[in-house]
């Protein structure tokens, strides 16, 4: 998976990178699932959409991840697809697949309070997309 | 991202450390340390940090950081910084993610060699009776929407009048248990959900039940008035208000993103937005922000019930021969309107602390009775296989620190470099063989919570009690460890 992981002293980082935007939302949305689990033994049986909004790409970013977040919590649902289905000014539209986390198949290896907006990045450099973050664990 | 930051920094003496102010600070920083642990603090951003919340508008005093400072998001850890309620802002990310996430400190009549062969059983129950770990809760307690609504309103004193617990626990507890002014229509609907199946939840990480003894006595008398002694065993609690907290936090950061913006207040981290106190948004923050502290102050309440009903169970002794009684309950993540002196006359600030115990004087009016001639109880827990205190706040405190002190050992290690360290090693029986029995609810807990990982506590306390912002009274010694 394409994500490098930050060492970070109170709490955990990551660096994706994709060839798009949409592409990259989808890679950092893996990178957090693959923190909390081990995401090969997540199985796709139901999918969920997501429908956020935020001020810029960082702020997008955020919505997004802390919306998968909040699936996960409050249905105790894991993810390993994603796919961006739109995005505009302010607005993302996203799909996310996997299964519910059953006791014994699925681990937990870290829970993940949010993500946070601290030393947020969102950027394209050289036709390559990069972003950074950091995770309240 | 550990890139060495040069920054300014002045010895004031053996525990004070000021950076100055400059550029866009409206501050000096004050940063509470010994010259080892300065040495270690260099090396993160939490100095920076520190410098960075100089730059909010309306603060007053120093931008404070305690000796268990490492780097946040945003504000550092341990940092403590006070809001003019007329010019000043409060700011979601200062209080952090974990809203009145705090300790609370039970003690007992009974001495530790009356529970040694018991002590695996004990934890095991406390594992059975609350619910630790991700996504583990209890069946018999679920809340109807109008009882949730009453929990963010009245915190503590809801549970107490559920059954959960005495009427006197609430005299112990910081605010009384219940944070006033709170407005559960602020809460959104996703932190409401979060929070349903979350309460009287222990939650994950380094939240803990952690049955201990005290283990030495520095001051006999202030000791007595807390009713401890030696060798007698106490009981911990460190959790918050869980996903209800978390989601509270992000909706306001949301909102103060756009609100800092509109307000022109300049920025040097996102992390930091924030708004005036007397906006809209700042006092609808500060109402939601007391739902969830008041979601908090009932989580601890409810687990301390079933804390006493695991002893009861396990050990088949009646409530009056245990006699487990709440000693004190602090918060160590919240912001609290407050009134300080500053400069001769006293003035309302919104008071922050993220990672940092309100340490309160004798004779100040929020200090409760019992506590009256020896200032308020704070309770600085360590890793779980070293030891904890048990200290009191100063005048020292009131006057440099806006009455706050350290709120625990730090994190030295990150959770990753933790693991690496523990892999191939069998945490629980290291632990075992010093005679503390470890139950976690996951081996990756047991992993980024050895106590290689924290910063030994003793070093950050003897730094506040040399420096006069609290006072030592006993230290605590683990026994048996329920890690979430």
């Amino acid at each position: 998976m394409a994500y490098q992981l930050l060492d970070h002293t109170g709490d955990l980082g990551i660096r994706v990178w994709a060839d798009d935007l949409e592409g990259l939302l989808c890679e950092a949305a893996r990178a957090l699932f693959d923190i909390i689990t081990d995401i090969e033994q997540v199985e796709v049986h139901l999918e969920r959409e997501a429908d956020v909004e935020g001020g810029d790409r960082e702020e997008l970013m955020v919505a997004w991840l802390n919306e998968l977040l909040y699936l996960h919590e409050v249905e105790g649902l894991l993810f390993r697809d994603f796919a961006v289905t739109e995005i505009s000014e302010g607005r993302l539209k996203g799909v996310a697949r996997g299964e519910r986390f059953q006791e014994g198949r699925h681990v937990i290896k870290t829970s993940v309070k949010a993500v946070t907006y601290h030393q947020l990045e969102v950027k394209e450099e050289d036709g390559r997309w990069q972003a950074q973050m950091i995770f309240d664990v | 991202m550990s890139r060495e930051v040069s920054i300014s920094i002045e010895k004031v003496d053996d525990y004070r450390w000021r950076i100055p102010r400059e550029g866009g600070m409206r501050t000096d920083g004050m940063v509470y340390a010994d010259e080892r642990m300065m040495r270690v603090i260099k090396k993160d951003q939490s100095l920076l940090q520190v410098m960075n919340v100089a730059f909010l508008p309306g603060i007053v005093g120093y931008s404070l950081a305690m000796p268990d400072i490492h780097w946040g998001y945003g504000f550092p850890i341990g940092g403590v910084a006070a809001f003019s309620e007329e010019e000043g802002v409060v700011s979601p990310g200062g209080v952090g993610y974990d809203i009145n996430c705090g300790v609370r400190l039970m003690r007992s009549g009974l001495e530790r060699t009356q529970i040694k062969d018991k002590i695996r059983e004990i934890v095991d129950t406390l594992f059975v009776n609350i619910p630790s770990g991700v996504g583990s809760r209890r069946k018999d307690l679920k809340l109807d929407k109008g009882q949730q609504r009453k929990v963010l309103l009245k915190g503590a004193q809801w549970t107490v009048d559920q059954g959960y617990g005495r009427w006197e626990d609430l005299e112990h507890i910081e605010e009384r248990g219940r944070i006033p002014d709170a407005n559960h229509a602020l809460v959104s609907q996703k932190a409401l959900d979060r929070g349903r199946a979350q309460l009287g939840t222990l939650g994950s990480g380094n939240h803990f039940v952690e049955v201990g003894y005290v283990a030495e006595v520095y001051d006999e008398g202030l000791a007595r008035a807390m009713g401890l002694e030696k060798d007698q065993v106490t009981i911990i609690v460190h959790t918050g208000s869980r996903g209800l907290g978390h989601q509270v936090c992000d909706d306001y950061i949301r909102v103060m993103l756009q609100a800092a913006q509109r307000y022109g207040i300049e920025l040097p981290d996102k992390q930091l937005c924030c708004a005036p106190i007397r906006s809209k948004e700042g006092k609808e923050y500060l109402a939601a922000m007391a739902c969830a502290a008041n979601f908090a102050f009932a989580n601890r309440q409810i687990i301390t019930h079933w804390v006493r009903e695991t002893f009861e169970q396990v050990l088949r002794m009646s409530p009056r021969t245990l006699q487990l009684e709440l000693i004190y309950d602090v918060c160590h993540n919240i912001a609290k309107m407050e009134t300080h002196e500053v400069n001769g006359r006293g003035r309302r600030l919104c008071v922050h602390r993220k990672g940092a115990t309100r340490a309160l004087p004798p004779h100040h009016p929020d200090v409760p009775d019992d506590y009256k001639e020896i200032g308020q109880p704070v309770l600085i827990p360590g890793d779980m296989g070293r030891y904890s205190y048990v200290l009191v706040g100063t005048q020292g405190a009131l006057q440099e620190t806006f009455g706050s002190t350290c709120h625990g050992a730090g994190r030295l290690l990150s959770r990753h470099q933790s693991k690496k360290i523990a892999r191939g090693r069998a945490v629980a029986q290291e632990l075992k063989a010093q005679g503390i029995y470890v139950r976690a609810a996951s081996q990756a807990t047991m992993a980024e919570e050895i106590p290689e990982a924290y910063k030994d506590v003793s070093d950050v306390v003897e730094v506040v009690h040399g420096a006069g912002i609290s006072k030592k009274v006993v230290k605590l010694k683990p026994l048996g460890v329920l890690k979430g």
